[in-house]
């Protein structure tokens, strides 16, 4: 099978792999680098259980052909927090009892880092009135079950999620003041 | 020791929070070995016959396949009594999907495109796939998983029936449904000589050693299964499964670690599933609604190769007044996956068919639901006659109903609009017997004031490390920091599943024996540790026989308000809230998330969930999350769960109920009743959707 160099910038760190060119982005984060934090719930763009970041943006990395995104910026579950603090929808996770096996969880964390960047920009979601003023989308609990749909959590935390990204919404914006 | 905190019910977060947000928490899959090899199974593409020829030479074109094990070369495994486990054994289909071939490659990507290229040639037979009301095959089983007899009988039911003033007569059927935990079940195997290590998703590890042992001709001593971390299980977990059986094969003849990951469209095939029911109630009561006569007449299926039975008829043995009952059911053996544990097997879709019967009686007797429930709740549990431990299914239902303000409902059905939406509501009862197994506990005390609790329980996400953690602390009177609790591996005293809502009880009996006697040895020592430390270990054997002689469940009160649009017939829950009466709840926090993920997938069961058998394939035709629907965070608003102080001494030393069922248990008969409720219309059959109510628009 064909193989292609390719180098990821993961969690900071540059990474340069020779990949089996269908490997997927999950898979070389897993696999080849032992970053298993983040999760393979169906490897079919299903579940959202993979959820990184690249780019700054949200996407399912078990749909992402590695060798396609040499150059990329990824940041996975495993780097948004150092030693001394966790990031703050990690703690609101954690406040909020927002998972239980936590297998989800990864994915769903990175998914609402992703959601809140995303209202911030004033991206649009289903539920956003079409009538409204330019700039940021504020997080209300149906914008944020809207936005964070494509996370499945089979454990039912979902009560528990829209509460922890609420909370952690509020402290990336101020924060970001 | 510092302070005397009563950690017992406090609302702990779970010690292995962080681990779970920074992703450091390990699952079965994630155990770096470097030189490990990926499997990738083969499922059967026909649903009944045999193997004809395998042809494996194209999978094996690519260096970086190993092997392809098939019926012909597989290492013989001995019989174990769950036979979708002796895998790769001979050329016999029992169901599509079975697994008959598995490729071992150097990457993931070399095994899936193996296993793709593998050639199977078969001799079909005629199959057999669908449940039937009138299905030929169907039998009386004496006896429902060496448990329950298959069929009650008390007083008369037919003569009582025939001539009560009010009587009911319909038919409910649920569809089968997939258990889907978000980790895929998956393994990592490496033997050692003739020692075996797994690291499996299970939800108890000894049973997955001993099977392993048996199939291998091992001594159990020799397998060692590690469940750190276990991303739920929901029943599919709770015995071993095939993957972790070619997981261990395919390490013995390559002799390397192997990793294999259910791919997620096979798991409906090979991991169990909740069976189909058709269930048919009939209820004869007086006009003030008391329940003289109930018939409870289940018929379901189950595979060639297991022998789960779907015990739906159960709930009304043990829920309400019925002088004159039948309760029973009837079992067809089909070519299908074999069905198993799905959360609440029986109770879930038994109480679905069940609440529902009682919401159409009391609609019309025109007595609310609420009363009409309390009106017939037992003072003994009417199958057995035995006392109940507690039951405290009335204040639930009263409690549910101040919280969710029941009483300003108007009973009348399909009247209420806002716009093009119909509101309405609904209320169903829960329940979920008490469950206490046999457990064994070590904790040893160390003189600088920490204890080390070791015990086999699984956390499959029910967070049983921090209420084990509690427990040990209460009973040592400790601080919570002081005591570390480890979990998850057969190398820890025995101690069984997580299953049947029976985990923090039969575990946590355990540590709690083995800390209070600590403590003692400690007192006895003078308040102090020696030098080389104190242990004890307590063995529950004895303990768990006591309470015999009481009937023990744990009930619940669910109350739902939906809203129907009546264009596109789409049902959306509203606010759904639950109150039960578990005993002592030991942890707050976790036991409301425990509780609302019950309801959470409730409500997935009433409105999204389930799945069609393909008569021509024999397969069921949803595979995926694309089509198997299940509850998103969208679908879930308000979801409360409260519970009233329950004290039971009957049950266990924490006097606590199992919790991770009973929030499954009624939802879906809630949502239905509150369906009817808005729309007028009384839907008999899961889940809701919009083709079942559209016609009724028109
Ligand atoms: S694993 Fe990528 S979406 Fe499910
Ligand atoms: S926490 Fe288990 S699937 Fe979300």
């Amino acid at each position: 099978m064909g193989r292609t160099a390719v180098t990821l910038e993961i969690n900071a760190q540059s990474c340069a792999f020779d990949l089996d060119n269908r490997t997927t982005l999950l898979d070389a984060l897993r696999e080849h680098l032992g970053l298993t934090g983040t999760k393979k719930g169906c490897d079919h763009g299903q579940c959202g259980a993979c959820t990184v970041l690249v780019d700054g943006m949200r996407m399912n990395s078990c749909l992402l052909l590695a060798v396609a995104l040499d150059g990329a910026q990824i940041i996975t579950v495993e780097g948004l927090s150092s030693d001394a603090a966790l990031h703050p929808v990690q703690q609101a996770f954690i406040d909020h009892d927002a998972f239980q096996c936590g297998y989800c969880t990864p994915g769903q964390i990175c998914s609402a880092i992703g959601a809140i960047t995303e209202a911030a920009s004033g991206w649009p979601s289903a539920v956003t009135p079409q009538e409204r003023p330019l700039g940021p989308v504020p997080l209300t609990a149906p914008e944020i079950r809207e936005r964070m749909s494509g996370n499945l959590c089979r454990c039912g935390a979902y009560v528990n999620i829209v509460n922890a990204v609420t909370e952690a919404a509020e402290a990336v914006g101020e924060a970001a003041r | 020791m510092t302070t005397m905190e009563h950690t017992l019910g406090a609302s702990i977060a779970r010690l292995e929070s962080r681990a779970k947000v920074t992703g450091t928490a390990r699952y079965a899959a994630e155990y770096v070995t470097d030189d490990a090899l990926y499997a990738w199974p083969v499922p059967a593409g026909i649903a009944r016959g045999e193997i004809t020829a395998v042809h494996t030479e194209a999978a094996m074109t690519d260096p970086a396949v190993v092997v392809v094990l098939t019926h012909q070369n597989a290492p013989r495994l001995h019989p174990v009594e769950d036979r979708t486990l002796t895998l790769l054994q001979s050329s016999h289909i029992a169901h599509r999907g079975q697994y008959i071939a598995l490729a071992v490659a150097t990457s993931l990507e070399a095994a899936r495109s193996a296993a793709g290229a593998v050639l199977v040639q078969y001799k079909a037979d005629h199959h057999d796939v669908v449940l039937a009301e009138d299905h030929p095959g169907l039998y009386m089983p004496e006896e429902i998983d060496g448990l329950w007899p298959g069929t009650r009988e008390h007083g008369d039911f037919d003569t009582v029936y025939a001539t009560a003033e009010i009587r009911t007569d319909a038919v409910y059927t649920t569809p089968p449904m997939h258990n889907h935990p978000m980790e895929p079940h998956a393994a990592t195997a490496l033997w050692d000589g003739d020692a075996l290590t797994v690291y499996d998703s299970n939800q108890g590890s000894v049973t997955v050693q001993h099977t392993l042992a048996q199939l291998f001709g091992i001594d159990a001593g020799q397998v060692r299964v590690v469940s750190e971390h276990v991303g739920g299980g929901f029943g599919s977990k709770g015995t071993a499964r095939p993957h972790v059986v070619l997981a261990a094969m395919a390490a013995r003849v390559v002799g390397r670690p192997v990793k294999l990951a259910v791919p997620r469209n096979h798991m409906p095939a090979v991991v169990g599933h909740r069976a189909p029911t058709i269930q048919r109630i009939r209820i004869g009561a007086g006009r003030d609604g008391c329940i003289q006569a109930l018939a409870h007449e289940v018929v379901t299926c189950t595979s060639m190769v297991g022998r789960f039975v779907e015990a739906a008829a159960l709930p009304s043995r043990v829920m309400y007044i019925a002088p004159n009952s039948r309760t029973a059911h009837r079992v067809t053996r089909l070519d299908i996956p074999a069905p198993s544990w799905m959360r609440a097997p029986g109770e879930c879709p038994g109480m679905f068919a069940l609440e529902s019967a009682i919401d159409e009686l009391a609609y019309v007797c025109g007595i609310d639901p609420v009363e009409l429930r309390i009106r017939n709740d037992p003072q003994v549990e009417p199958d057995s006659g035995l006392p109940f431990s507690s039951r405290h299914l009335t204040e639930c239902l009263r409690e549910g109903a101040r919280r969710f303000g029941w009483h300003e409902r108007d009973p009348s059905p399909g009247t209420r609009y806002e716009g093009r939406l119909l509101i309405g509501s609904g209320v169903a009862a829960s329940m979920y017997p008490v469950v206490i197994l046999p457990s064994r506990a070590e904790v040893r005390a160390d003189p600088d004031g920490h204890y080390w609790v070791r015990v086999n329980a699984t956390d499959i996400g029910t967070g049983a490390r921090t209420v084990l953690a509690q427990i040990a602390a209460d009973a040592l009177t400790a601080p919570l920091g002081y005591v570390h609790i480890s979990i998850g591996s057969t190398d820890l005293p025995e101690a069984p599943l997580a299953g049947g809502s029976s985990g923090t009880a039969s575990w946590g009996w355990a540590v709690h024996n083995a800390c209070v006697r600590l403590r003692g040895l400690i007192e006895h020592s003078g308040g102090s540790v020696p030098a080389g430390g104190l242990s004890v270990s307590a063995d529950t054997t004895e303990d768990v026989k006591s309470g015999q002689e009481y009937a023990r469940c744990a009930f619940g009160a669910q109350f739902a308000e939906v809203q129907v649009d009546t264009d596109t017939a789409e049902v959306r829950l509203r606010r759904l809230t639950g109150v039960f009466a578990a005993g002592r709840i030991l942890n707050a926090r976790t036991a409301r998330s425990q509780f609302i993920g019950g309801m959470t997938m409730g409500l997935s069961m009433a409105l999204m969930e389930g799945s069609t058998m393909d008569p021509e394939f024999g397969d069921y035709a949803e595979r995926d999350f694309a089509s198997y629907h299940v509850a998103v965070c969208a679908d879930v608003p308000a979801i409360e769960a409260h519970w009233i102080d329950e004290e039971d001494p009957h049950l266990n030393p924490m006097h606590s109920k199992g919790i991770g069922e009973i929030g499954i248990v009624g939802t879906a008969a809630a949502v239905a009743n509150a369906v009817h409720h808005a729309t007028g219309v009384r839907v008999r059959t899961l889940p809701i959707r919009p083709d079942t109510l559209l016609p009724h628009f028109a």
